[in-house]
This record gives C-alpha cells, sequence and structure tokens, in this order.
C-alpha cells in the first residue's frame, strides 16, 4: 500500500484534512437529522434507517480516493535529477564530547 | 487521513460512537413522556379456597382485569410487561406479594384490554392466614426500553378480602 506506485492512487494532503472534515461534519449531520426524523415521527427503526443512510453515504464520499481530494498534488523530485545533485558530505569533526547545555 | 483502511476505520469508530449518543439522547426523551394509565380489576368468584395438607392456605380465584396503558408507550418502548400481584399482611410477614398474573404488551394498539382470567399463578399463603383478610391487588408494569433504562411503575387497588370460611 506504500508503494511508489500507488502514490498516484493516494490523496494529497489538502484532500486528506477535508476527507476529514467532511466526514465528521457529514456523521454528526446524519445523526442531528436522523434523530429529529426518529422523534417527531415516533418511530425508533426510521431513526435507524436514516443515520445508516447518511453512513452509507458519508462512506462513499470520503473513503475511497476520489480525484476532487488530489487537487494540490506535491511534485516528489525525480529520482534522475536527485542524482545530479549529490548530497553533501558530513566531515566528521573530532569533538569527544557533546556540547553541554 | 492517510489510507483507504485509515479513512475506513475512522469513519466506522466515530459512526458507532455517535449511535451511541444517539440512543442515549433517545433514552433520555423518555423523561419528557407524560403517562396517565388506569386500571381495574375485579374478582368475580373464589373459586377454591382451601388449606393444603402440608398446612399453607390455598386460592384459586377469577378476575377481570382491564386496563388502559397506552399513554406509558413512547417511540423508545419495545414492550411493555405486566403482572398483577396480591399484597396482604400476616403476623408471620409484614409484606407478603404474590404474583397471579403476568403478560407482555408488544404494541400500543394491545396495551387497551379487558381480560377475564383465572390466576396464572398459585396463590398459596405460607401459613393459613387467608380466612377474612383483606388485601390489595396491585397492578405493576415495567416499560421496557429499545435503548437506555427502564421505568417501573404500578396502581394498588384496595379493598379485597377474602371469605370467612374455606369453600
Amino acid at each position: 500500500m506504500t508503494s511508489f506506485r500507488s502514490l498516484r492512487f493516494h490523496m494529497d494532503w489538502q484532500g486528506q484534512k477535508l476527507a476529514e472534515q467532511i466526514m465528521q461534519m457529514m456523521l454528526l449531520v446524519s445523526a442531528v437529522i436522523a434523530f429529529v426524523a426518529g422523534y417527531v415521527l415516533g418511530s425508533f427503526q426510521m431513526m435507524m434507517i436514516v443515520y445508516a443512510g447518511g453512513v452509507t453515504l458519508t462512506a462513499l464520499i470520503t473513503v475511497p480516493n476520489w480525484p476532487f481530494f488530489n487537487h494540490h498534488p506535491l511534485n516528489w523530485l525525480d529520482p534522475s535529477e536527485a542524482e545530479k545533485h549529490p548530497k553533501p558530505q558530513v566531515t566528521v569533526s573530532s569533538k569527544k564530547k557533546g556540547t553541554k547545555k | 487521513m492517510h489510507s483507504f483502511g485509515y479513512r475506513l476505520n475512522g469513519l466506522l469508530t466515530f459512526s458507532v460512537t455517535i449511535l451511541a449518543i444517539m440512543c442515549a439522547m433517545a433514552s433520555l426523551s423518555d423523561n419528557l413522556n407524560t403517562a396517565s394509565p388506569s386500571a381495574e380489576i375485579q374478582v368475580t368468584n373464589i373459586n377454591r379456597f382451601q388449606k393444603q395438607p402440608q398446612g399453607n392456605d390455598e386460592v384459586s380465584l377469577t378476575m377481570n382485569i382491564s386496563a388502559d396503558l397506552q399513554t406509558l408507550f413512547t417511540w423508545n418502548t419495545k414492550q411493555l410487561f405486566v403482572f398483577v400481584a396480591a399484597e396482604y399482611k400476616t403476623p408471620e410477614n409484614s409484606l407478603n406479594q404474590v404474583s397471579l398474573w403476568d403478560a407482555i404488551i408488544p404494541a400500543k394498539e394491545h396495551a387497551k384490554f379487558w381480560i377475564q382470567t383465572s390466576n396464572k399463578y398459585r396463590f398459596i399463603d405460607q401459613g393459613n392466614n387467608l380466612r377474612g383478610k383483606e388485601f390489595n391487588l396491585t397492578l405493576h408494569w415495567h416499560v421496557m426500553p429499545k435503548t437506555g433504562k427502564m421505568f417501573a411503575d404500578k396502581i394498588v387497588l384496595t379493598g379485597y378480602s377474602f371469605p370467612e370460611e374455606y369453600r
């Protein structure tokens, strides 16, 4: 699931935040609508049905990696480009004790 | 949230937590219900009133039970458990309660009823104190919810008494 190729099908960071917000908001709204519907109609079963519908709808919208969650993709550095700029060498200094604070 | 499985798990746990809160609110809404139940019981006949070989009195009686318990039902009620008990006082026990009949009422439509029945359970005293004894008949009910707290209450009907002699 964390291979480089499957990064194409993940959400970007903005998308993840959006998905979380949408999920929390939709679940709370479903719960409120379901409770009010059940109370007004006098039917516990109606509350459960409406809530189950709300949860399913939320799942369909926020769980899969839809494209609209990927509008701010990160541009990872291409490997061939990275080779042209080698990492700087770290010179090993001969300090024997660590710095004290 | 990072991956499909992560989001699915988050959705399931959050939705179940919210469901628990909704059920608690549904139970709390039962407190808003004002109920006005009514009941009447007539003892039409004492069929048998004998002393058993062991020395305990036993009674068999026929009752007409009529009640209107419809206002006890709320949207969060699963069923109503109703029972009739005879209560009386003897020298040995300050309070005797003997359950004579019970029923489960599954829906509001069935909560207004009239029934003529003999006692479903045997009425046997601890001792032989029942001759001429005055007793109360109480109709108890338990409102069993779909979720949450169960409410129980009763109506006490007084003025019943046993015959002076066995028959």
